[in-house]
């Protein structure tokens, strides 16, 4: 790591950025090994020390770079590799190519053509990631730089362009500059509710008093959210670069980022980041010579759903229970400490270096007209390519799913796509032309939230996904407002019994009634949105639920008391693998030859039907 | 986490003089030292303190990685998110039950196994997913769960 001492002056970054610029150079040989956990979890970390043994046992280490970063993206066929020059991507890399990799693409210039991606369209392999649809569909202004930068190495982040942005502000713009420009390019905050960034500024800028704070909310508790968790672990600079930014705007001196302690690897990426901040002279007192100071403080959250609401984060933040409060005073006046706080999601702190480079114009020119530049999107669920995905406000869920995602997996049919996370809604067929914004999908029923994005197909049942929220909602509600704590466990009772066999067609209006009673009359966000699961999936899917209550039918064949199993005595070959598999000892066979199962003792675990060979058990 | 046993008051000593009155960050240290929240260690602190215990408890139940019982030597997270439950996190919940007769927040007799659910592991690309012992698995089948918990029963078998 190179010795610099303090950036006293912005001119100093810039010097510094000069003697970094080395880490630019294109023809030089790099693989880069995707570090994150999707892709740890399927043995990258192994890969990327194989790599490493082989460089060094070769004596290439100094002439090829190995670097291991954040995301990705294409989780869907990890663990990822990219070589460059050319950033070819390799997909589902084991330990054991890494010879391979170094003897074929690093040292002769040919490809490892099994490694490659091969486009379900043509058949053909894709060398380069930029002609991958996955990658070429989307607009990755955030997330490209994760691609380049090891998270570890504040250089790094220098030698691309890091930090300038913190340097023009505080070498001349003045602090309502700043806001100007965050307004200007109708930057809005990804956290979910979409609030305008540079209004919020403004707020608590002019609030009076001394004291103020910057708070990150990096507790991103939403299930099949985990946009916020690569940005820490793939570029935590840029997120501490949005803070002082933001610091400097508002006239804080202190920090906290909030984030969940179920992210251990963020946590230590964070605190080295800040640490070598620190070193730098990035963080603390008169930052680049300009009399500002600031600094800030890691605070871990212990693991609560409501504390994405603000008033409940700032107290989580403070080290207590993280109960919300009545709105007003709004945290722009009463926040962290009682004093005057603006609470930002950690992707709206990275898009703020972003705003300041490019200028408010260039930043709004992607986007809608209401909202600025990109969104990102965690694509999970039923789909094909599943990953992370970035793209331009006012792009459509159809091009991202059938799109980016490459559309529903196994040839199964789409039936809804849920986003927004428990406060969210599912929506139907019918709805994939609406473009992504905070004010269509919340029209539509839905919410944009932080950003997940679940993708369903026919063998979902939206019943069992709508008690799955509520049963989520359930257990995260603080219980402070009545409604919410036993409007949702009515609610949650009511789908029990659908999803029992016991419904009634009246129920569904019962459901309706009381769902709409506990949006109205509760206090917080979290309680105000536990009914859009329910409400939105009524809207669209009413048949689903009426075949539940009326036939006693689940359609997709995923609530127990509504089918069955059944082994097709024509397909089976009688070699007893299901009966040897039910744990319930409910299949025996048959004088045929053949086996049935006893409805009687079947517990429908489905255990049978996963391991007949020959597909002959059905739900029936 | 050494063999010997922590000094409660010499933690409650540091961990104050660290996080002051704050109870979550308090309780995260204490939890760290004994891996779950100890009932007189908890009132110790209050005496300490002057929190009272009331707000203790409250936040100790308020919060769900923090725990009023002892964890077991292995602990089993299976993620409940809502990829992993529509891709059969239910499934690996059942298996586990099949396998060591424990279900979520249940720990086996022999204090070897604790079962968590969690919201979230962030890792939805894997769904269904699972952290043992801080490993993370994804892409799992009840097989699987099987397995890898076969796996353990035998490493700690062979250990004995």
């Amino acid at each position: 790591m190179e010795a610099t001492s303090r950036l006293a002056v912005p001119e100093d970054l810039a010097g510094l950025r000069e003697r970094l610029k080395d880490r630019l150079d294109e023809k030089k040989p790099r693989l880069v090994v995707c570090g994150d956990t999707g892709c740890t979890v399927r043995d990258s970390r192994e890969l990327a020390a194989a790599i490493e043994k082989i460089l060094s046992e070769q004596g290439l280490s100094d002439r090829v770079e190995l670097k291991v970063t954040g995301c990705l993206g294409f989780c869907e066929k990890g663990p990822l590799m990219l070589v460059f020059p050319g950033a070819i991507l390799y997909q589902k890399v084991q330990p054991s190519d890494a010879g391979e990799i170094v003897e074929k693409t690093v040292l002769k210039n040919e490809l490892v053509e099994r490694l490659l991606y091969t486009d379900p369209e043509s058949g053909l392999p894709v060398a380069c990631a930029y002609d991958i649809p996955f990658y070429k569909l989307q607009n990755r202004a955030l997330l490209e730089t994760c691609w380049y930068i090891n998270p570890l190495d504040i250089y790094d982040y220098i030698a691309r362009g890091g930090y300038a942005a913190l340097a023009k502000v505080l070498g001349g713009m003045t602090p309502e500059a700043v806001i100007a420009e965050m307004k200007e390019a109708r930057l809005r905050g990804r956290g979910g509710a979409g609030f305008a960034t540079g209004l919020k500024w403004e707020f608590c800028r002019s609030s009076p008093g001394e004291e103020k704070y910057i708070l990150c909310n990096a507790d991103e508790g939403d299930p099949g959210a985990f946009m916020d968790r690569s940005l820490l672990e793939g570029n935590p600079h840029a997120v501490l670069e949005g803070m002082i930014i933001a610091a400097y705007a508002v006239g804080a001196k202190e920090g906290v980022i909030y984030i969940r302690i179920e992210y251990p690897t963020a946590v230590l990426k964070l605190e080295e980041a800040v640490r070598q901040a620190r070193e730098l002279g990035l963080l603390g007192k008169d930052i680049f010579g300009s009399g500002f100071d600031f600094d800030v403080i890691i605070s871990k959250g212990a693991g609560a759903f409501v504390c994405g609401e603000e008033t409940a984060l700032i107290r989580g933040a403070e080290g207590k229970v993280g109960e919300p409060r009545q709105k007003p005073p709004f945290p722009a006046d009463v926040g962290f400490r009682g004093k005057p706080t603006v609470i930002n999601n950690v992707e709206t702190f990275v898009n703020v270096p972003l705003v300041i480079n490019q200028g408010a114009a260039l930043y709004h020119s992607t986007g809608t007209e209401s909202s600025g530049g990109t969104k990102i999107f965690c694509l999970v669920g039923k789909v094909k390519n599943t990953g992370l995905v970035e793209v331009p406000f006012g792009t459509t869920l159809r091009q991202i799913i059938f799109g980016i995602g490459g559309g529903i997996k196994d040839g199964k049919k789409f039936k809804a796509v849920q986003t927004g996370g428990p406060s969210g809604g599912c929506l139907p067929e019918a709805m994939l032309d609406l473009k992504v914004d905070f004010s269509d999908l919340a029209q539509a029923g839905s919410i944009m939230g932080s950003g997940g994005m679940i993708v369903m197909d026919e063998d979902t049942c939206v019943v069992d996904v709508a008690r799955y929220f509520l049963q989520f909602l359930k257990s995260e509600s603080c219980g402070k407002c009545f409604s919410c704590r036993v409007g949702i466990d009515r609610l949650l009772e009511i789908l029990d019994r659908i999803i029992a066999g016991n419904g009634s067609v009246e129920d569904l209006a019962l459901l309706e009634e009381l769902a709409v009673t506990v949006k109205d009359t509760t206090m917080c966000g979290l309680g105000q949105t536990s009914a859009n699961p329910v409400l939105s999936t009524l809207r669209y899917f009413r048949d689903e639920y009426l075949a539940h209550v009326r036939d006693k039918r689940c359609p997709a064949g995923v609530c127990r008391s509504l089918f069955r199993y059944r082994i097709d005595e024509d397909l089976c070959a009688g070699c007893g693998a299901c009966a040897e598999q039910c744990p319930a000892g409910a299949i025996k066979e048959t004088d045929e030859g053949c086996y049935r199962i006893d409805h009687g003792l079947c517990t429908v675990c489905g255990a049978c039907a996963e391991t007949c060979a020959l597909d002959a058990i059905t739900k029936d | 986490m050494s063999n010997k046993l922590p000094d409660v008051e010499e933690i409650l000593e540091g961990a104050v003089k660290k996080h002051g009155l704050a109870v979550v960050p308090l309780l995260q240290e204490i939890q760290e030292h004994f891996r779950y929240l100890p009932e007189e260690v908890l009132r110790k602190l209050s005496q300490k303190t002057g929190i009272p215990l009331i707000e203790i408890y409250h936040a100790a139940t308020f919060y769900n990685s923090l725990y009023l019982t002892p964890r077991a030597k292995h602990q089993i997270n299976i993620c409940t998110g809502t990829t992993c439950h529509i891709r059969g996190s239910g499934k690996l919940i059942e298996e586990v039950f099949q396998v060591l007769g424990i279900g979520p927040g249940e720990t086996t007799s022999d204090g070897n196994f604790t079962l968590e659910t969690v919201n979230c592991l962030g890792c939805c690309a894997v769904a269904p997913a699972m952290v043992v012992d801080g490993k993370y698995y994804g892409n799992l089948t009840p097989g699987d769960v099987r397995e890898i918990l076969n796996k353990i029963m035998e490493k700690a078998a062979v250990e004995e």
